[in-house]
């Protein structure tokens, strides 16, 4: 039995309610691309199918912990205590977005609620989050560091250099590794050499001589031991660990790429879109993690199916409202581009 | 009171000294603080002063997160070619994420290299890189030209705010110059005036100062009396000072040792023919590296770059087309 098993059933609930807002915040944006044409613009990427894997991994978080995900960024700040309103509204390129329309869908940035940056770059994100783990070991604060990126990211030298460097200096940071199979459009099995191998990609870490593990990242709880072990042993100094959390994203890796005034919106999964591969596509979302998650608190009683609903019903009310005034806000004034280019 | 300082110990000063005002301050690179008898790591410890691996992109990406986690890093890349290995880094994320959060965080650190090596090291270790950064909004480029510069700048860089790019040029490391004691700061975007004339402004950065400043003295000898203007930083650069310069003089001639095109001197000469145009008595001039790599053997490396003989000719030849023209 993991850490998971002494989780208390009003934390339990908590997730749940959390990976459902993920869900329903990631359709809403979906949906805008095809009844608000142009209110989004640039590309989104969705967390659609991570719910698991991001709501088990912050639920280990002790307070004052960072979180430092990649460009695929929506779900982490809802979960961090982020308002779901200012998230869209950034995503919507308003004045009352998080980033005041300055970041968009990928550069979401909230450091009140331990988010400090989102880098829009493959990778990259991987050293910052080494960095303010840095931070936190000279200053003594306490905290641990969660990095959060894709497997593609896990071919960037940023992602070697990092671990190498986490590795020698001990540093407090979590290193976990989002599995979803696709390098934007290409399948893992075309590029990746562990896959390939028939290997998990946690063997990467033993590069580095840190643990590596991989996880069902469709099962919130199984997540949340493989990330509690790796953060407790973060805290305790004993430096940072690699965890392949393994789940399927349920969206193409972003709105289609086309140029103005074409319009964009979000295609079939590239399993279908690409490789024609339906199968594939069909059994992921017969594993879909939030239905999985949904039935195991009834089927343990943690909830009925009326507590289910009526969490389920409330998000979607959260969700209407968090269009609404995303919609209704309005856009920067145009001058205010020049603001915060230095502090 | 001013003492005496190679240009090299001046920035090491500025260092420690910023370490010891600052705990937020941390130092660190390849091949250095290798032993407890380092003087940085006797001082500060092993926290605050570190070895890297060979690793820019991990080095300077961790210093853009400690930044953002409280920390104030200096790193020492040792050639400004090295932070190419890992621009990603200097140029679209230090400067990028203060603007693209909306001004919520803040990215203070410092990424320190050497450049513009003409000793023979040949096409990829000699390079002024600086052209490629001055552009870039959020992200401040810093480049000495004397001991006194040097330690002001540093102290000014560590203390900012902002991602700064410090390049050092190798060919100063030992030329000794007067420090003021005490804390003494150069801030930012304040070009400083290396020698007061009145018939011809040259503006040049780093060694090209010296370089100029020698030919200054060369033409004093022949009754030319020219000003030597050093923007001592490109981002932000002080085109007011420049201008002023120039009005002054009626004539210039810009200094670099980048290649022509796109260098700081072209970029230099365009705001000065935006807003200063009507102050020239003759068209400017660049004296430049030429349109090539930097060669290896020593007569071909010397024939691409600027050279004292060369800025004596460019301003010789902007005076003569003055005299042509009236």
């Amino acid at each position: 039995m993991g850490a998971s098993s002494e989780l208390s059933n009003d934390k339990l609930k908590w997730m749940y309610t959390q990976m459902s807002r993920i869900r329903e915040f990631e359709e809403r944006v979906k949906r805008t691309f095809v009844e608000h044409p142009g209110v989004i613009r640039g590309h989104a990427h969705l967390g659609d199918g991570a719910e698991a894997s991001i709501v088990g991994s912050l639920a280990t978080r002790h307070e004052n912990d960072l979180v430092m995900p990649s460009y695929r960024c929506h779900g982490y700040p809802l979960v961090l205590g982020t308002s779901a309103k200012a998230v869209m509204a950034e995503i919507y390129q308003r004045k009352t977005g998080v980033c005041k329309g300055f970041g968009g869908s990928m550069h979401l940035a909230d450091p009140a609620h331990h988010l400090p940056t989102a880098s829009g770059i493959i990778g990259q994100g991987i050293a910052h989050a080494a960095g303010a783990a840095y931070a936190a070991q000279v200053k003594k604060t306490g905290q641990v560091v969660y990095s959060f990126f894709g497997d593609g990211s896990s071919k960037q030298g940023a992602f070697y250099e990092t671990l190498n460097m986490a590795a020698v200096w001990k540093l407090p940071v979590v290193f976990v590794l989002e599995n979803n199979e696709y390098q934007a459009y290409t399948h893992i099995k075309l590029e990746d050499a562990n896959a390939i191998a028939g290997d998990p990609l946690s063997q990467k870490a033993e590069a580095f001589s840190i643990p590596g593990v991989t996880v069902d990242g469709t099962d919130p709880l199984k997540v949340y031991d493989a990330v509690n072990e790796a953060a407790e042993r973060a805290r305790s100094g004993k430096g940072p660990s690699l965890v392949e959390s393994k789940f399927y994203r349920f969206s193409p890796h972003g709105n289609a790429i086309t140029v103005p005034p074409v319009p964009t919106q979000f295609q079939e999964h590239e399993a279908i879109e690409v490789y024609g591969n339906k199968a594939e596509f069909a059994a992921a979302q017969a594993n879909d993690p939030i239905k999985k998650f949904r039935a195991h608190l009834i089927g343990t009683g943690v909830l009925t199916e009326a507590d289910a609903k009526k969490i389920d019903d409330s998000v979607r009310a959260e969700m209407d409202e968090v269009v609404k005034f995303a919609l209704e806000s309005p856009l920067p004034a145009p001058e205010d581009a020049l603001n915060y280019v230095y502090a | 009171m001013a003492r005496e300082m190679m240009f090299a110990e001046a920035i090491a000063v500025a260092i420690t000294e910023e370490m010891q005002r600052d705990p937020s301050v941390v130092f660190y690179g390849q091949n250095m603080a290798m032993t407890d008898r380092d003087p940085f790591v006797r001082k500060f410890g092993k926290d605050r002063v570190r070895i890297t691996p060979i690793s820019e992109t991990a080095e300077m990406g961790i210093a853009i997160g400690a930044a953002m986690n409280g920390l104030r890093p200096v790193v020492e890349l040792y050639m400004a070619e090295f932070m190419l290995v890992a621009f990603d880094e200097v140029i679209n994320e230090a400067p990028r994420l203060r603007y693209m959060s909306g001004g919520q965080v803040k990215v203070p650190c410092v990424f320190k290299a050497g450049f513009g090596f003409a000793a023979g090291w040949a096409g990829q270790h000699s390079n002024c890189t600086y052209h490629a950064m001055m552009g870039i909004p959020g992200l401040k480029v810093a480049v000495p030209s004397t001991s006194a510069d040097a330690m002001g700048l540093m102290r000014a860089a560590i203390r900012d705010d902002n991602p700064v790019v410090y390049l050092h040029h190798y060919m100063l490391t030992i030329d000794k110059g007067p420090v003021p004691e005490g804390d003494h700061i150069v801030p930012f975007g304040v070009a400083d005036i290396k020698r007061e004339g009145t018939d011809v402004t040259i503006v040049a950065t780093a060694w090209m100062v010296k370089k100029s400043l020698a030919a200054a003295e060369q033409l004093a000898k022949e009754g030319i009396s020219a000003e030597v203007v050093d923007p001592r930083t490109l981002a932000p650069l002080d085109v007011d000072t420049i201008v002023e310069s120039v009005k002054k003089t009626g004539r210039l001639v810009l200094v670099d040792q980048a290649p022509r095109h796109a260098s700081a001197a072209a970029v230099i000469a365009g705001e000065v023919a935006e807003h200063g145009f009507e102050y020239l008595k003759a068209p400017m001039k660049m004296v430049t590296g030429l349109n090539t790599s930097v060669p290896y053997s020593e007569p071909m490396e010397s024939y691409v770059l600027p050279s004292e003989e060369k800025i004596v000719s460019a301003v010789k030849s902007v005076l003569a087309r003055h005299a042509a023209a009236v």
